[in-house]
């Protein structure tokens, strides 16, 4: 008589995804390394799709001058001739035919010098400032804004999260009751406004910062330079409370809202019962959990980092890519505008992907769901 | 165990025992896919079935056995993979449109959660009359206001006027697992599948909704699937009980026979496993928990074992079972397993009074080398690990 | 059935009343609940939708959910240093020290009580840590993988994340997990309700088999009286947030003194004894906020009287050893048996 063995191997239940799964009693030793190998597909899988997205939004931008009606490219040397006083030069004009059409080519030949521009960075020039590359504009852009978008975006979240996880831990107290509203209150009023008002107050009135630019133009632009870099602090101190402070009060509220949900989840009683402190319940069983969304929020934030703050960097005259944006628009500068559009696609699209990745990193379940 | 039957209802008529619906080897599998690409889910296989006019019917088995894919076959929610369904002799397969309403005309489908079957927004009045009017039942405010009346008498909600204007939420569990069995009894259907239909109510308004049941089987013809993992609650209604297994039926037979004498390994372990608190305070049979060890769990369906399916788990397991499928044998009349202790002559085997089907903890423990097992022991030993000193630990000490 | 061998008086609970407070006032789920639990001993806890008795339970080990407030009376934990806490006015803070240490809970759903985000093993780690701060995680993890080899779980399990078990294993791990500190009472919420009958056994009887071993008691809540029966030494019946009888299981179950556990014990259909005829209980459980005078299960009772319907009647002792809240016990209706004695009922209550 054969000896039974408890293999309990596991049932799938049909709209469950497959596990490879086996709780034999006889697999033991190595440690199973099953979550990162399955993570490390998930990862490639997703690359893949994201560098799909991007080869389509590049594609895209290359045929777009080309189905407009007439010869963009004409259109645009025929301004840099205005501009200048006299005619392109014969690399000129071929960087020009490469970004918005040669009627005369092979469009397939087209497509790839197009490519190689794109890939050396090669965006042609800019005929508002001619002959200045773009490349050249939009990189000197790129740093003020990551700078300011970036730090204020990721410090309001941070503020806006924490404060969040704080409030919704016990939604209706004190400290939750008067700051909620006033929150929200002060989200109300328009960006722009708010940077008005600062720069009315704090700028024109009481003199105690810059009215405009990103950093002292006397001081030398070096990243090794002492003062270069706390005058960049120092120009960038209004706009960036101006961002922070309209900011920080959406990610509150979305934290807040999971946070509420979270709490009456059983695991978290479970915590309690534990006999875990408050503060290890409230951090890392509820809002490790309720982050989850939040990140998402913050990745995809991130991404509209560029185009973000238009105005803002306009009323501080704040040399970033917003600005950028603004002036190109005003000054047709079609080579410019383009590039940062470009730019601000590819951006969202990275952010949509580190968003996903970080995702996949905090909840182990996310990998194993396609 | 003994082999008469106590049952206080006589065996019905043979005349009126024509077959309903009737599921002829019927196979679902199911295509799923997941990180390593996809893989079939073999969810129910070889299910033969018979419904009579006048019968309840139970198929019995744990989650994951597919009896509820079962249910969803027989109402032609999914179209089967082999075999074929056949309502009153003739063949149907997967409908839709006007084929659809005269199918659910005659067979109609209850489930589990009372509160989620019924339109929240609706008044009583609005999902019986829906039902009616649908199948074209009644005609006119008053024929159909009338039906109502007679429907919510026929499930025992009198007076009716007290809930016809009712909402679902104020409605007890029962009261609404009532309302479900009248929505389908609108409809006039031949036959009512069941689908675990008390498992969601309270414990002790489950009897009244299962009297109900019986009522309409004995009253009005009614054919029954009733689908349930409580082998208990269909003893108490069902004449006959299969039971599933990992998406195949092991047994079938009359549910005194299948109780009393069980015929197959599997059957025993669900019994053995179902508290019964005669066995338990009353009688000398061993107790519920004493000495089980680890019993396992179903297979995987998209791997099942080879051979019989029950086998990895089974005390009396022989090298055939791991090789071939077990046919089916008529052990008595109306009563069959698919075990091959049927064909090796070792069926006494399964009359023992105690059946040791869980593997002792320990042996399941030494197997998968985990050293110790004693509770004492593991909680109060030393703890001497790389880098630490030697000392004792102790016992556990806040 | 095995018996137990039952000690000193760990758990006395004194009219303990816990209140929802809704926008419509405050509705009593549980109400002026008393009992005694020894150490050692499995108490059951049965009843149905509305009966209170999960309330109880969070209520018992100050878990309570908002919008739940204990509302009066007493928990008193005695220590085995002799000490007797009342639980009740206790912060969370200063129940730290005894929860889990002491008073442990396995809830119903696996998955919802693990944190989902991490591993299996770092669940252990931290409420070991918690309560032993000596202990490094390297220790803490091996424990980890004795306490899981305790349900028979394989020690590379404390590299998984919830959702990569199957259910019967996650379900043994939360009860490996609620000894991780040797308690001296686990509450069993309803943990196999989510499981099959089979995965109920196997893991009811490894809950057994730990008990013996470690000796812990066990407060059993659900709504399957049939497996209380086979399992506790005492049963509780709960009805509308009331405890209406309580003694050891053979008795309620031969003879029951309340018609509630009576109707309740018949609303099972039995296995293998002769197939009768068998009704459930009439009607339906009452609504809490609107709660009848008298007692709560008269309008479902077959043998109420005038005076049931007027008169709430009190939990009081009826035998030696059960206590009972039916008007029919009452020496004046219907003499019960023994009459008054000096003896302390195992129930708490003085006779």
């Amino acid at each position: 008589m054969t000896q039974p063995t408890a293999t309990g191997r596991r049932e799938v239940a049909l709209d469950e995804p497959l596990r490879p799964e086996s709780s034999l009693p006889g697999v033991t030793g190595a440690r199973r390394r099953r979550g990162a190998g399955g993570r490390g597909a998930y990862f490639l899988r997703r690359l893949g799709s994201y560098l799909i997205v991007i080869w389509a939004a590049v594609t895209l931008n290359f045929f777009i001058p080309r189905f407009m009606p007439g010869d963009p490219a004409e259109a645009i040397l025929r301004k840099i001739r205005q501009t200048t006083g006299e005619p392109p030069s014969a690399s000129q004009i071929a960087s020009v035919r490469r970004m918005y059409g040669n009627p005369t080519e092979n469009i397939l030949h087209q497509y790839v010098d197009y490519w190689v521009g794109v890939a050396k960075f090669d965006f042609g020039v800019s005929t508002a400032h001619y002959p200045t590359p773009v490349s050249e504009i939009v990189l000197q852009a790129l740093p003020w804004t990551l700078f300011l978008i970036g730090v204020s975006t990721v410090v309001a979240w941070i503020i806006g999260t924490i404060l969040g996880a704080v409030m919704g831990w016990k939604p209706g107290n004190r400290f939750d009751s008067w700051f909620a509203p006033l929150s929200t209150f002060f989200h109300a009023f328009p960006g722009f406004w708010i940077a008005l008002v600062l720069l009315w107050i704090f700028s024109i009135t009481l003199e105690w910062f810059p009215v405009s630019g990103g950093y002292d133009t006397s001081v030398p632009m070096s990243l090794n330079n002492f003062y270069f870099l706390l005058s960049v602090v120092y120009y960038g101190a209004l706009p960036m409370f101006a961002l922070i402070f309209i900011g920080f009060n959406g990610w509150l509220f979305s934290m807040r809202n999971v946070m509420v949900a979270t709490v009456t989840e059983d695991y978290v009683l479970m915590a309690r019962a534990k006999g875990l402190p408050e503060k290890k319940v409230l951090f890392s069983y509820a809002a490790r959990n309720a982050l989850l969304p939040n990140v998402t929020g913050l990745a995809m934030a991130i991404g509209g980092v560029i185009g973000g703050a238009v105005l803002i960097e306009a009323v501080f005259t704040y040399p970033g890519m917003g600005y950028l944006l603004q002036t190109s628009i005003t000054g047709h500068d079609f080579p410019v505008m383009q590039t940062v559009l470009l730019l601000l696609t590819f951006t969202a699209i990275v952010a949509n992907f580190i968003a996903d990745s970080i995702y996949v990193l905090l909840d182990p379940r996310a990998a194993d769901t396609n | 165990m003994t082999t008469t039957s106590t049952r206080t209802e006589q065996p019905r008529q043979d005349a009126e025992r024509e077959v309903v619906l009737e599921a002829r080897d019927v196979t679902k599998h199911f295509t799923v896919r997941g990180k390593k690409g996809s893989a079939v889910v073999r969810a129910v296989e070889g299910i033969d079935l018979e419904l009579h006019r006048g019968e309840i019917v139970a198929m019995v088995g744990e989650s994951g056995s597919g009896k509820t894919t079962v249910a969803r076959l027989l109402s032609l929610y999914y179209p089967t993979t082999g075999g074929e369904i056949l309502l009153e002799g003739k063949p149907v397969s997967h409908v839709t449109g006007r084929k659809a309403l005269t199918y659910y005309g005659q067979v109609q489908l209850l489930f589990q959660d009372p509160f989620a079957s019924l339109n929240a927004l609706k008044p009583i009045r609005h999902i019986l009359g829906r039902a009616l009017k649908i199948h074209g039942k009644a005609r006119g405010a008053k024929q159909v206001e009338q039906r109502i009346h007679e429907l919510l008498t026929r499930v025992n909600l009198t007076p009716p006027e007290q809930y016809i204007d009712k909402y679902p939420h104020e409605l007890s569990g029962g009261q609404r697992q009532r309302i479900v069995i009248a929505r389908a009894l609108a409809v006039e259907p031949r036959v009512m599948l069941g689908d675990e239909p008390i498992s969601m109510l309270d414990v002790s308004i489950r009897l009244d909704v299962l009297n109900l049941l019986k009522k309409l089987r004995d009253e009005e013809g009614l054919a029954l699937l009733y689908i349930t993992h409580d082998i208990a609650s269909a003893r108490y209604i069902a004449d006959r009980i299969n039971v599933m297994y990992a998406g195949q039926m092991v047994e079938g037979g009359s549910s005194e026979e299948v109780i009393h004498d069980p015929q197959h390994p599997y059957t025993r372990l669900l019994l053995d496993s179902s508290p019964d608190p005669g066995r338990g305070l009353e009688g000398d049979q061993q107790s519920l928990f004493d000495e089980v060890g680890d019993l396992g769990e179903p297979p995987s369906l998209i791997t099942p074992p080879k051979g019989c399916r029950f086998n990895p788990r089974c005390p009396f397991a022989m090298d055939i079972c791991n090789e071939k499928e077990p046919e089916k044998v008529e052990v008595s009349p109306g009563h069959w397993a698919k075990c091959w202790l049927h064909q090796e002559g070792r069926a006494d085997l399964l009359k023992q009074r105690n059946i040791q089907f869980g593997v002792p903890i320990e042996t399941a423990a030494a197997e998968a080398g985990i050293d110790t097992v004693n509770a004492e022991d593991i909680l109060d030993r030393t703890v001497a690990l790389e880098g630490e000193t030697t000392a004792d630990l102790g016992p556990f000490q806040p | 059935m095995t018996r137990r061998d039952v000690g000193d008086v760990l758990l006395e609970v004194q009219d303990l009343s816990v209140d929802y407070l809704t926008l419509n006032g405050a509705v009593s789920a549980v109400s002026h609940a008393s009992f005694t639990l020894r150490r050692g001993e499995i108490l059951g806890l049965a009843g149905e939708s509305g009966s209170g008795k999960s309330t109880l339970t969070t209520a018992l080990l100050r878990l309570q959910r908002s919008p739940a407030v204990t509302v009066g009376g007493k928990v008193l934990y005695h220590g085995d240093d002799g000490t007797v806490t009342d639980l009740v006015p206790r912060t969370d803070k200063e129940l730290l020290h005894l929860r889990w240490n002491k008073l442990a809970i396995v809830m119903q759903s696996a998955m919802d009580a693990l944190n989902p985000v991490k591993r299996l093993g770092a669940q252990f780690v931290d409420v070991l840590r918690q309560h032993d701060p000596r202990m490094s995680e390297k220790a803490a993890l091996e424990r980890a993988g004795d306490l899981l080899a305790l349900s028979g779980i394989p020690r590379d399990r404390v590299d998984s994340f919830p959702h990569e078990m199957s259910g019967g294993m996650r379900q043994r791990s939360l009860i490996s997990l609620a000894l991780a500190c040797d308690p001296d009472l686990v509450v069993m919420d309803e943990p196999t309700t989510a499981v099959d009958v089979v995965m109920q056994r196997t893991i009811m009887s490894q809950v057994l088999r730990l008990q013996r071993e470690l000796g812990f008691a066990i407060v059993f809540v659900t709504h399957d009286l049939s497996l209380l029966l086979e399992l506790s030494d005492r049963l509780a019946i709960m009805y509308a947030g009331k405890v209406v009888e309580i003694g050891p299981s053979t008795e309620l179950y031969h003879h029951p003194k309340h018609p509630y556990t009576k109707a309740l014990r018949d609303s099972f259909p039995p296995l293998y004894a002769p197939l009768v005829e068998m009704r459930g209980i009439p009607g339906t459980a009452p609504d809490l906020m609107n709660l009848p005078d008298g007692c709560a299960f008269a309008p479902r009772c077959a043998r109420a009287m005038d005076l049931c319907l007027t008169k709430r009647p009190e939990l009081v002792q009826v035998s030696e050893k059960v206590d009972a809240a039916c008007h029919l016990n009452d020496p004046q209706k219907e003499p019960v048996g023994a009459g008054p004695s000096d003896a302390r009922s195992e129930n708490g209550h003085a006779a």
